[in-house]
């Protein structure tokens, strides 16, 4: 029998035997990378923001004077603002683009497919920088001009309506955000729901259940972990998208209900304070604020992949707009 | 029909409606920005907008010019950077990346995905600005390879792991080494889909700013050097946009349509990439 005799091994399939073990250790090393990349960005921030971790300790997180010539620093407003923005985004943002995901897997007509969803995809090439262009020329005056006095003519007694509009304010850039996370939110959903087996929807259906049944009882549970996945994903989108945000929002530290205000995010602080901020302590505390929003978002993307990769097991669900 | 029954039908036309309605609002807010965008921007494009630099504040004419060459390069040299490692960790996750230590790759280029620009541009000012004293190109650019990398090594993977296996055990069978089957062969068949992925990342890094806010920081004149801060688009457009003057407001519409056109050429130039790759199959 052959295999009492092994094959010679010829001196060119050792040679290919070693360089394929090159190959493997080269690619090896350069996926990991990424897992190196974020232990330096962890690193780098954590180091830089010492000298402001030691002299503010955990109180940083809860007070609000931020004061560069006393050099005194507290992110609660940009903490504030940030969750206030990124939370009145998903508000406006989750039905739309919900919406988008049922109606592209389960209602549109075939020929409509692709373009709607060409079109959706096309709005998360935008640039953030083009929406905050857009926002300061276009949403706003209408926002002056056709939403802001209705709104305050029915609910302007509750405390999320007081004050002058004068423009820049957390209602122009949660609805910034909101426009920017729809496509994030829709391609994800969309995937997920297109990993629902069709079974799902016949059997509801061959049950009696209307259309929209079929969708409610059937479509949307068993894709909910999913779901709740996308729109998460959206929420860390929001938390640290910088331009058209720091462009719309009013950089104000402080902290009001009110929507018509002025308000502050972490990304924003950083991106208009850093190059101006000259003194250690200042720099310090900007790296901290960085600190705070790289890992408040890595905590929020790993939750949502792991919701993700629970419905469509380890596919890069969603990659195209993302 | 029952009145249940009725009720019931009437429910699911109204949520079919109500769906239909609010996905054609999502798609409403595309075409009115872009609306806007071609309306207002159109009207200050000319010849003298992409050959010249920049007048001085409050004088009119002038054009960005070193702002789209400053683009060309940043983003140049971020590919340059980034294409390589990401599409190689793209690679070893469709190759070799079944076990734990793949999934771990994964799970954080899933996670870098969206991490928000303006750390990654803290990283750069950390690395290149903080140490030479001052602000170049280099650093943003090595700030947008990193925002790439995590994004190429997702889609090429998922391009990679399209390739049948019959292939790579037909190259295998007729003796070619690992090595040679996973780059001639399998990468190779699958090179359009990477170069379509390479592409989409090139189209979004393009259009980045904040990483670029204090790496290459901007410049209001015409500059090629890497090591010294560069103009990009991006940032002009923020620096227009933000500022006081009516004639900075209509540059920076100009201005934000060039990009827009810009992103959306290499967009459209992946998708047709694909198409010819693929044909009918995707």
């Amino acid at each position: 029998m052959s295999s009492a005799s092994p094959l010679p091994r010829s001196p060119t399939l050792l040679g290919a035997d070693r360089s394929d073990r090159i190959y493997r250790s080269l690619l090896t090393a350069i996926a990991f990378a990424l897992p190196g990349l974020i232990v330096i960005i962890l690193g780098v921030l954590f180091i830089e923001a010492l000298p402001a971790l030691k002299r503010f300790g955990p109180s940083f997180l809860w007070t609000s004077t931020w004061d560069p010539v006393a050099e005194v620093y507290g992110a609660a407003p940009m903490i504030f603002g940030t969750f206030a923005s990124s939370l009145l985004a998903l508000l406006i943002a989750v039905p739309l683009a919900l919406s988008v995901a049922i109606f592209l897997t389960e209602f549109s007509p075939r020929w409509l497919r692709q373009p709607v969803a060409f079109l959706v995809e096309l709005l998360a090439a935008i640039p953030s920088v083009v929406y905050g262009t857009w926002g300061i020329f276009v949403l706003i005056p209408f926002l002056r001009a056709h939403v802001v006095p209705p709104l305050k003519a029915v609910f302007g007694w509750t405390p999320f309506l007081q004050g002058v509009f004068y423009g820049n304010s957390l209602l122009a850039g949660g609805i910034i955000l909101a426009i920017m996370i729809v496509p994030y939110i829709a391609a994800v959903s969309r995937e997920v729901l297109l990993a629902v087996p069709t079974s799902q929807r016949e059997a509801a259906l061959a049950m009696g259940a209307t259309r929209w049944e079929a969708v409610r009882s059937a479509v949307l549970p068993y894709g909910r972990a999913g779901l709740i996945g996308a729109v998460i994903l959206g929420l860390g989108r929001a938390l640290g998208e910088t331009m058209a945000v720091t462009m719309l929002i009013g950089n104000r530290h402080d902290i009001a209900l009110s929507l018509l205000q002025p308000a502050y995010t972490m990304a924003a602080a950083i991106a208009n304070e850093f190059s101006e901020a000259t003194t250690g302590m200042y720099q310090s505390a900007l790296m901290e604020v960085g600190l705070i929003l790289f890992v408040l978002t890595v905590a929020v993307n790993a939750v949502a992949r792991i919701l993700i990769w629970r419905v469509a097991r380890g596919a890069a669900v969603g990659s195209k707009a993302l | 029909m029952t009145g249940r029954a009725l009720r019931r039908h009437i429910t699911s036309r109204v949520m079919t409606v109500l769906v239909i309605a609010l996905s054609f609002t999502a798609v409403l807010a595309l075409v009115l920005i872009l609306g806007n965008l071609v309306l207002k921007g159109a009207s200050s494009i000319d010849w003298a907008f992409f050959t010249k630099s920049p007048v001085p504040a409050g004088q009119s004419g002038g054009g960005v010019a070193n702002a789209i060459v400053g683009t060309g390069i940043i983003v140049g040299v971020a590919a340059l950077i980034g294409v390589p490692l990401g599409v190689g960790a793209g690679i070893y996750l469709a190759e070799y990346g079944s076990g734990r230590l793949g999934f771990l790759v994964r799970f954080v280029a899933d996670v870098l995905n969206g991490t928000p620009s303006i750390v990654i541009g803290i990283v750069g000012w950390t690395f290149i600005v903080k140490p030479s004293g001052h602000f170049s190109a280099l650093a943003g650019s090595v700030a947008l390879a990193i925002l790439m990398i995590p994004m190429l090594a997702r889609t090429t993977e998922e391009m990679v792991r399209l390739v049948p296996h019959s292939l790579r055990e037909a190259a295998l069978a007729l003796g070619y080494p690992r090595w040679r089957t996973s780059l001639k062969i399998v990468a190779r068949t699958a090179l359009g889909g990477i170069v379509t992925g390479c592409l989409v990342g090139i189209a979004r890094i393009a259009g980045e700013t904040a990483p670029l806010l204090f790496t290459a920081l901007g410049n209001l004149n015409f500059s090629v050097h890497v090591t010294q801060p560069m103009q990009a688009l991006s940032l002009q457009i923020y620096v227009y946009a933000t500022g006081p003057f009516e004639d900075w407001h209509r540059l920076a519409w100009a201005s934000a349509l060039v990009l827009m056109g810009l992103v959306l050429i290499i967009s459209l130039l992946a998708r047709w990439v694909t198409r010819q790759r693929y044909g009918s199959i995707r």
